[in-house]
């Protein structure tokens, strides 16, 4: 019989189930992974270097491009960081309207990446089935920011305006028809809030499909039961945070035991797995979406009854309203120092970390008083997964690495930064 | 219940004593600063110590400290910041430990007491040029293939140093000096200390 030795496969960086730029090499034996490495970088821009020079309000757009997924929630960890060493007070409603919106971006991730990992292990329809949802969201986000995915709308003390009184309608053209149109217009007649409420009471049928289609589905079992099983002990050595800790049967969420804004007002729960497996992690994801879905109805309810402001007063970290910087010196001196200068920070460190999607996201902010961080440094959830790849890939067949790197829900643009 | 930051700052100064340079509660926070020379010891303890139990190390960075506040740091200007958390004991910290060369700027270690530690070692190696002895593969990880410097040091530019480029004669990528200027819209602004008080400038 003929030697067979170990070869060396190069998988990526433009392979669709490496998710972005990963570029991995596999040395396997037979079809057996012996060792994985990851080459990562490929995306690298340097946030941490632009960030020393750009100043602090310049740097909240840099937030939505690092995971790209989920965008919000990255500008939430660094305005946290800025409010922190600045030492102000966020308004209730902000917090409010900060907690609804990282819970629809969580929403967003999931649904992105429960898509994409069915795609990569052979479940083509649950990619259009989320697709389906994520537009919906991706008009919330439209409607209050302007933007679909880049939203920068969290401001060091609140956030840029309030949720606004209507929702984008569609129109007549020669592809819909008024009756078409009516109909796509149903839900979209009130205000923003309305429709996020809409949202929340369809969207646990469609939890309810995506189970249907996969959760008991025997090739997904077969796919992803006691696939890159990792213990509660190891995952806590291997810097593990999120679903993937969760998964591996360890109760930790942020939003919980270190709770930030009003998550110790709201009512919710944390799932836990069990086996640490890839399927555990799918379920622990997957009731997510229903513990975000509740998190989001009880803000639109509080949001509804509360108005007020949304971000601070303090006009030295906001600027003042269009009307009063128009019409009064002072505003007008505090609108052009904080948009040509910027704002100054006290000198001195802080970490901020958030309950992210992924994980924990974590800004540690260095300032020397000066109108530009010192130093940040971004802890993102995904590099410290990523590294556990090739720990969690050992002994498993080539087929099962894009079933491991689809439970961990890997984005490039957290991981390169 | 997490205990307090203060309580949690007196049981380490209880725990490393003289291993320690300093320690801080700032912002709801505690930073310690302990000898470079014991930073695989320390380490060690946080991990292990009953009251302490620090099992997730969540985050591991260099800092170049040789402009702070435009003046910068007397006396080793590279430091690793390490960030801790206690999954069971619900709390977290900071460590920090300057490098005392300059030059070849090194420090112990952590991968045998966190696995995770191992890409943010390589990353501090990348970025800031902090040499991790004992490290099992100290490679460059998130920039190039071939990279020469560490980015994230102050001396580094924004810009870079080198440029991509492919050149139709050679039918090849080539590298070559960059060929843009560095361009500071906001220049950075340190206030003097008695800003804004009445008669001052």
């Amino acid at each position: 019989m003929a030697e067979i030795k170990n070869y060396t496969l190069n998988f990526g960086p433009q392979h669709p189930a490496a998710h972005g730029v990963l570029r991995l090499v596999l040395e396997l034996d037979g079809e057996v992974v012996e060792r994985a490495d990851p080459h990562i970088g490929l995306l690298h821009r340097g946030t941490e270097k632009l960030a020393e020079h750009r100043t602090f309000l310049q740097t909240v757009p840099y937030m939505d491009r690092l995971d790209y997924m989920s965008m919000m929630q990255n500008e939430h960890a660094y305005v946290m960081a800025v409010e922190k060493l600045l030492g102000v007070e966020v308004p209730v409603r902000g917090q409010y309207i900060r907690v609804m919106f990282d819970e629809i971006t969580r929403i967003l991730n999931h649904l992105l990446w429960l898509g994409t990992h069915g795609l990569d292990v052979g479940a083509m329809t649950m990619f259009l089935y989320t697709f389906r949802e994520r537009e919906d969201l991706m008009d919330v986000y439209e409607a209050v920011t302007g933007a679909r995915v880049h939203a920068a709308y969290y401001r060091p003390g609140g956030v840029y305006r309030d949720l606004p009184d209507s929702m984008p309608k569609y129109q007549v053209n020669k592809y819909k028809s008024a009756a078409e149109v009516k109909r796509l217009n149903a839900n979209r007649e009130g205000s923003v809030l309305d429709f996020i409420e809409d949202f929340t009471n369809r969207f646990p049928k469609c939890v309810d499909d995506y189970e249907t289609l996969l959760t008991e589905n025997r090739i997904w079992k077969q796919r992803t039961i006691s696939i890159g099983v990792v213990d509660a002990d190891r995952a806590k050595q291997l810097g593990f945070t999120g679903p993937m800790l969760r998964g591996s049967g360890v109760v930790w969420d942020l939003r919980r035991m270190q709770p930030y804004e009003v998550y110790d007002q709201l009512d919710f729960e944390i799932p836990v797995g069990k086996n640490g497996d890839c399927y555990d992690r799918y379920l622990v994801r997957m009731e997510e979406f229903r513990q975000s879905n509740r998190i989001i109805k009880q803000c639109v309810d509080w949001l509804r009854a509360n108005p007020g402001p949304v971000i601070t007063g303090d006009h030295k970290v906001a600027p003042p309203s269009r009307t009063a910087m128009k019409s009064n010196m002072e505003e007008l001196i505090h609108h052009f120092k904080l948009f040509t200068e910027g704002m100054h920070v006290p000198a001195g460190e802080a970490y901020a970390a958030i309950e992210h999607s992924k994980g924990e996201f974590g800004v540690y902010l260095i300032s020397d008083g000066a109108n530009k961080p010192y130093r940040m440094k971004l802890r993102a959830p995904g590099f410290a997964h990523l590294a556990a790849m090739d720990e969690m890939a050992h002994g498993h067949m080539i087929a099962d690495v894009v079933s491991i790197i689809g439970s961990m829900d890997i984005v490039f643009g957290d991981i390169d930064r | 219940m997490p205990i307090t930051p203060e309580v949690l700052l007196s049981r380490l100064q209880d725990v490393l004593g003289d291993k320690l340079v300093g320690g801080t509660v700032a912002l709801g926070e505690v930073s310690i600063e302990v000898r470079p020379e014991s930073w695989h010891d320390a380490a060690r303890q946080l991990r292990d110590e009953p009251g302490l139990r620090f099992d997730e190390m969540i985050d591991l960075c260099g800092v170049d400290y040789s402009t702070y506040a435009g003046v910068g740091r007397q006396g080793g200007h590279y430091a690793a910041v390490m960030h801790l958390l206690s999954v069971v004991r619900n709390h977290r910290l900071r460590v920090r430990a300057f490098c005392p060369d300059d030059d070849m700027p090194v420090i112990a270690s952590v991968v045998d007491l966190w696995s995770g530690a191992n890409w943010f070692e390589r990353e501090a190696f990348d970025m800031v040029g902090i040499v991790f002895e004992g490290h099992p593969d100290l490679r460059r990880i998130l920039t190039d293939y071939g990279f020469i410097g560490h980015p994230y040091r102050k001396d580094f530019p924004v810009h870079g140093q080198v440029e991509m480029r492919y050149d139709p004669e050679q039918k090849r990528v080539i590298y070559q000096p960059v060929s843009i200027d560095l361009r500071e819209v906001t220049p950075r602004i340190l206030r003097e200390e008695n800003f804004g008080d009445v008669g001052h400038g």
